[in-house]
């Protein structure tokens, strides 16, 4: 029931703010209200489930009523250690959205908290569904509403990146509709259970052939939402016309979406061949990291920039997916939850900049350290997390992710940690352009106010508690990540490390993969 | 009894259906592709007599009457719309009025 | 007593913390006393603490202090945890003293910059990196601090950000330690897959069990190990941000690339010697290193007019001694050399300082001159680093420290005639521009006028630095001079002694041999320098020595090869491909509907008597398919 309510709450307070839109504040604070109680909802179970015995097997909390049996269409929700961490993230990253327009969104202030909210209870949905169809459903709850925040509120080449957006993620999105009929009526016609609930589907009888079509369905809808490489060009376009909200929605929650459902859905679906697919993958994680960092740097537009970064970031996600052993994993999970934070951080900053001095352009600025101390500061901070400095949050996501897939493919991951080298570049690039230098504008640019600054200490502080004290965050995913390792086990070994066995044997052979 | 074969009746009708589709597209004037058209509709209705008189059905002849019944209407509706048409652009050209396009 | 452990880089991060966040709003004497009170607390307590740790030696002469477990998961548990043993005991005295000493005298230099809080905050959030990369036991912790002091580095070398070149050194300082960097996390990786854990104690243990010598794996970790190291220390090939970074204040070349970051490399091969010696054409590539660097940076040194960039590039060439040492095996000696160095070149850099402040922050020697009277006691001081960095024999604590080295690379397992020989020359060229340096900016006619000298606060460090530039060498005197061995003895349980081939050569044959050469060198740079000023213009005018001249001037070229290979490579490829050439591909798949689009309005003509032939086209098409299919 709880997971209801934590859907419900943000549809029902985004229909509140529209209604009550004529009233600035009004549709600010529902929306504000709302979104708040959601946040200490799935905080409170955080707490109360996350790193302790479950008694589902892993699954904290499960939902399941009939919807369309004849269709095989039931309501079913549930919440697993993975989802837990999303779900937080969605609440969090939420508020921290709705604090942030409270400046700078002014016109129709009721449909653009409309539109938030319900973007926000489409990606809780899709974190929390179980039935494909629902799934489905709330895939498109979320791209719809997104679609409306660029287009309307967004800046100048909006309506392009809004269209562009939008028929990626839409086509995309009917490709694995397709997969998800195929899956429906295969699994129907050898068990004769015609359903589309997950737990059913797993496990399902399959030829290859048919499992590989049906998994790259998924791989391609998930990969293009990701974005990897080569299906990221919506990306740069998407964040940088969106308002200062929508780009850390899209950045923080949607992206995470895709990781999300290639770690639920491709996986556990198709083992076989997602697993045989994996070298391909992981080898588009690693352009995806490269490629993102060189063009990130080649950028002018400052927002582009951090936008590419984000493509960067979540190729390091995509290689630790498909590695797909616990390291790997849950250096993916910890990457996805920081990388929200830091890409949000800079994407405020940004957003704060932009708002002030009505340029994105880098060449443009410079020397602004002087004028916004404050600022500057929380930028290098973010700089620092996203060039993956250790003792902030994403060194441990990205080493962790690193020292996973090192197990797996060597190559792949020294070019990887290469990667590293490029996102330097771009990082220390950023405070150049921006804050260091000679001054050049002759703008008058505020730094942070109060609630400004507030919000980037809550964000400097979660970083830090997560690099350096992630147990809460490796605990709580830890149960889901092994749970899911077990069911796919026979597709893929890993020797255990050598350090439970005796010492005296002799060398271990390559860390290749083992079969 | 014996009379015209059925086929020389239907190929009649083919060659005047044939030449009044034809009319109907190469003529400009509007009056003679309305004039086409009814060629068109006749054409059909010896068809249907003739293919009756094979079948020594009454049908034949009662499609006869309904399509004359609607080349009538038509025509009346036609004859109204050239003459908007001529008001409005001064002409029976048919290519003039195009202004629908894309 | 040692439960205290903790305490010593923590006592730096809170001065961080409280600078951070509200140090404009203190005054610069608290300022002041926070950012050198913190440390001067950590270095009486690593007095302490050293103190307790020698009276009575915990169990294994090892004392750990677990924190808390940093990640758990997968097998892989890293901790927070910190090991007090010599050898970290040695560079945490080190770090806290020599820093102290900078702190205090960074109150007087930087006392007219309005961004002093910011200063101390950095400084001292490097100094608590350092010390956790010194006293981690385990290295991923180590490798928080590594990055750590590297961030620290970039932050104070781009202190003065105003100025874009100083923008650009710190960014290239970042970026090459990086590439380093890189290679250190792929050994990391490595040593976790195949060993199980990254603690350096169980390494140690491991490794020699699991790989025989000489071993695929055991020489892939230690190069990808060698490649950080290089980074940090800067070493061939990695050595070019070293220079730059001399764009940041005085007081931050002194603490951070002199006396403590870029010994982190030679620390990280002394720690972890047993996997070094399991790869031994690994130890010999570190010592082919140390040998060559140390002959390239000399010479580059001999042709620099900045004071600072002769002082960076004979550190780039004392810690190829070092790395030499580690590399013949004779690790204790590379200690003890970055022991002495330490002293010694912080005194030269901080005596640097004095002069370039007095003379309006100019950094050209040549516009020194006759500073000898002007300022005498940096003079003084300044002469007697100068002689330790020279090796000037018996009195200098540089001369045991290098005399040894010289020796064992000779002497020891791994050593050879070819780098005895790159050490001795090396010692030659080091006291040619030593002296070079000395002639130039303290003696003949004074260029500038000094405003005024400096007061106590960088004095007191001046002295101090001095007489351990002294003094410091006679821990470890040589067979043939007494044979006190205090140092080795104290780090011989981490570190084991190299040990020396009698009968390889008579030692005091070579010692007279190494005192005979730094001697010279210090008469060669007095006739150039002091006697005849000219002949050196005059030399370089000779089209061979000129060139040469040139061509170690700008560092043997590199930064122009890094240039041309690397960095406008880098640079053009994402300026060219800014657009993303993959949104092409995309583009051109708009592009093309577009085109369908265009092409198939043209049949919406709005003409009626073609939509008339098309119906009959379609019907009779449609007819025809029915029938005869």
């Amino acid at each position: 029931m709880i997971l209801l309510v934590l859907i419900a709450l943000p549809i029902l307070g985004g229909a509140g703010a529209w209604i009550f839109g004529r009233n600035q504040l009004a549709a600010r604070v529902i929306a504000l209200v709302s979104l708040l109680a959601d946040l200490v909802i799935s905080i409170c179970l955080w707490m109360q489930y996350g790193t302790g015995t479950l008694e589902n097997g892993n699954w904290i909390i499960t939902l399941d009523y009939p919807w369309m049996p004849d269709l095989g269409i039931g309501l079913a929700f549930a919440l697993d250690g993975i989802s837990m961490l999303l779900v937080v993230l969605t609440a969090f990253l939420g508020v921290i959205s709705v604090l942030i327009s409270w400046n700078e969104i002014h016109e129709r202030v009721g449909f653009f908290h409309f539109n938030l909210l319900w973007i926000l209870g489409g990606v809780t949905g899709v974190f929390l569904a179980m039935d494909l169809f629902l799934f489905y459903f709330f895939w498109e709850v979320m791209i719809i509403p997104m679609y409306f925040v660029i287009a309307i509120w967004g800046y100048e080449n909006r309506v392009y990146a809004a269209n562009k957006f939008f028929i990626f993620t839409q086509a995309s999105g009917l490709l694995m509709l397709l997969a998800i009929l195929g899956l429906f009526f295969v699994h129907g016609s050898a068990t004769g259970n015609y359903t589309f609930r997950y737990f059913d589907l797993l496990g399902t009888p399959l030829s290859q052939e048919t499992a590989r079509w049906l998994m790259l369905g998924f791989f391609i809808a998930f990969t293009v939402k990701l974005p990897a490489f080569p299906f990221h060009p919506w990306l740069p376009d998407a964040h940088t016309q969106a308002p200062t909200a929508g780009s850390v929605i899209l950045a923080g929650l949607m992206l995470k979406t895709g990781a999300y459902g290639l770690i639920r859905f491709v996986v556990p679906l198709f083992p076989g061949a997602a697993l045989e697919f994996a070298p391909v993958a992981m080898t588009m994680g690693v352009i995806g990291i490269v490629y993102g960092a060189l063009l990130a740097f080649g950028q002018t537009d400052l927002k582009r920039l951090v936008a590419y970064t984000s493509v960067s970031h979540l190729g390091f996600v995509l290689l630790g997916v498909f590695a797909w052993n616990e390291l790997a994993l849950q250096g993916s999970m910890v990457e996805m939850i920081c990388h929200g934070l830091s890409t949000g951080a800079l994407f405020i900053i940004v957003g704060i900049l932009q708002h002030s001095i009505h340029t994105r352009d880098m060449e443009k600025m410079g020397g602004l350290w002087e004028q916004v101390p404050r600022m500057g500061a929380a930028a290098m901070f973010f700089a620092m997390a996203s060039l993956g400095l250790p003792g902030l949050g994403n060194f441990v996501g990205e080493f962790l992710v690193l020292l996973g897939a090192f197990q797996v493919h060597v190559t792949l991951t020294a070019i990887a940690t290469a990667g590293l080298v490029a996102a330097t570049i771009y990082s220390l690039w950023i405070m150049q352009r921006v804050f260091h230098g000679e001054r050049r504008g002759q703008w008058n640019v505020p730094d942070l106010t109060a609630l400004q600054t507030a919000v980037m200490a809550v964000l400097i502080a979660a970083l830090i508690w997560i690099g350096l004290f992630p147990s809460p965050v490796l605990d709580t995913a830890r149960g889901a990540i092994l749970e899911m390792q077990r069911s796919t086990g026979n597709a893929r070994i890993l020797e255990p490390p050598p350090q439970q066995q005796e010492p005296g044997r002799e060398a271990i052979a390559d860390g290749e993969e083992m079969k | 009894m014996n009379g015209v074969p059925p086929e020389h009746a239907l190929m009649l009708a083919c060659g005047l259906f044939l030449l009044g589709m034809i009319g109907l597209v190469v003529r400009r004037n509007i009056v003679f592709m309305l004039m086409s058209v009814e060629i068109m509709l006749n054409a059909t209705g010896l068809a249907f007599v003739a293919a009756g008189a094979q079948w020594g059905q009454p049908d034949g002849q009662i499609m006869v009457m309904l399509i004359l019944a609607m080349a009538a209407t038509e025509v009346a509706v036609g004859l109204a719309l050239v003459l908007l048409l001529n008001r409005k652009f001064k002409t029976l050209d048919v290519d003039s009025a195009s202004t629908m396009r894309g | 007593m040692l439960d205290l452990l903790w305490l010593v880089p923590t006592l730096p991060l809170a001065s961080y913390l409280v600078l951070a966040v509200g140090g404009k709003r203190l005054s610069r004497a608290t300022v002041s006393w926070l950012g050198a009170g913190s440390v001067g607390l950590s270095a009486c307590l690593a007095l302490a603490l050293g103190a307790g740790f020698l009276a009575s030696p915990p169990p294994d002469h090892r004392f750990v202090q677990v924190l808390w477990i940093w990640m758990n998961t997968g097998g892989f548990n890293p901790a927070i945890a910190l090991q007090l043993d010599e050898l970290s005991l040695l560079m945490v005295l080190v770090v806290t003293f020599v820093g102290f000493l900078i702190h205090l005298y960074s109150v007087e230099f930087m006392a007219d910059d309005e961004a002093c809080s910011r200063f101390f905050a950095y400084m001292n959030l490097f100094v608590c990196s350092m010390l956790i990369l010194v006293l981690a036991d385990n290295l991923l912790l180590l490798y928080l601090g590594w990055e750590g002091v590297g961030l620290c580095s970039y932050l104070l070398i781009g202190f003065w950000y105003k100025d874009p070149e100083n923008g650009r050194a710190a960014r290239k300082a970042f970026i090459v330690t990086r590439i380093g960097d890189t290679a250190f996390a792929i050994g990391l990786f490595l040593l976790f897959v195949h060993l199980g854990t990254l603690t350096i104690r169980d390494i140690l243990e491991l490794a020699p069990a699991h790989w025989a010598q000489g071993s695929g794996m055991a020489v892939a970790a230690a190069a990808l190990l060698l490649g950080g190291a290089i980074g940090k220390s800067g070493q061939l090939p990695l050595q070019v941000w070293l220079p730059d970074a001399m764009a940041g204040p005085t007081p931050v070349s002194a603490l951070i690339h002199a006396a403590t970051m870029v010994t982190a490399g030679v620390y990280l091969i002394a720690r972890l010697h047993v996997l070094f010696s399991l790869a031994p054409a690994v130890q010999n590539a570190v010592a082919v290193i140390g040998a060559l660097t140390l002959l390239l940076a000399g010479f580059s040194a001999l042709t620099q007019r900045n004071i600072k960039r002769v002082l960076a590039y004979s550190t780039i060439s004392q810690i190829g001694y070092m790395f030499l040492a580690l590399g013949v095996g004779a690790y204790s000696a590379a200690m003890f050399h970055f022991f002495t160095h330490a002293f010694f070149k912080a005194l030269l850099f901080l005596g640097a300082g004095a002069v370039i402040m007095a003379l309006h922050h100019e950094h050209d020697m040549f516009k020194f001159g006759g500073m000898r009277k002007e300022m005498p006691l940096v003079y003084r001081t300044f002469l007697i680093g100068s002689a330790s960095l020279a090796a000037v024999p018996f009195v200098t604590a540089g001369f045991y420290s290098k005399d040894l080295i010289i020796w064992e690379s000779w002497s020891a397992p791994g050593g050879n005639p070819w780098l005895w020989g790159a050490a001795l020359v090396g010692a030659f060229i080091t006291s040619i521009y030593t002296f070079r340096m000395v002639f130039v900016t303290f003696f003949g006619e004074p260029h500038g006028h000094a405003a005024h000298g400096p007061g106590i606060r960088m004095t007191l460090p001046l002295v101090v630095l001095a007489f351990f530039s002294i003094v410091a060498g006679f821990l470890e005197l040589p067979h043939t001079m007494g044979n006190v061995t205090f140092f080795s003895d104290f780090l011989h349980t981490v570190l084991p002694a190299a040990e020396a081939e009698n009968g390889r050569g008579n030692e005091l044959l070579f010692q007279v041999i190494a005192a005979a050469v730094s001697l010279s060198g210090i008469l060669i740079a007095y006739l150039l320098y002091y006697r005849r000023p000219a002949v050196p213009e005059r030399l370089s005018e000779i089209p061979v020595i000129g060139t040469l001249g040139r061509l170690w001037f700008i560092g043997w070229g590199f930064d122009w090869l890094y240039d041309r290979l690397l960095v406008r490579p880098y640079d053009w490829l994402a300026r060219v491909n800014r657009r993303d050439v993959v949104d092409a591909v995309y583009g051109a798949i708009a592009y093309i509907t577009l085109g369908f689009y265009l092409l198939f309005s043209r049949t919406q003509t709005g003409k009626l008597r073609q939509y008339a032939a098309g119906i009959a086209l379609g019907a009779i098409i449609t007819i025809a398919v029915v029938i005869f299919l």
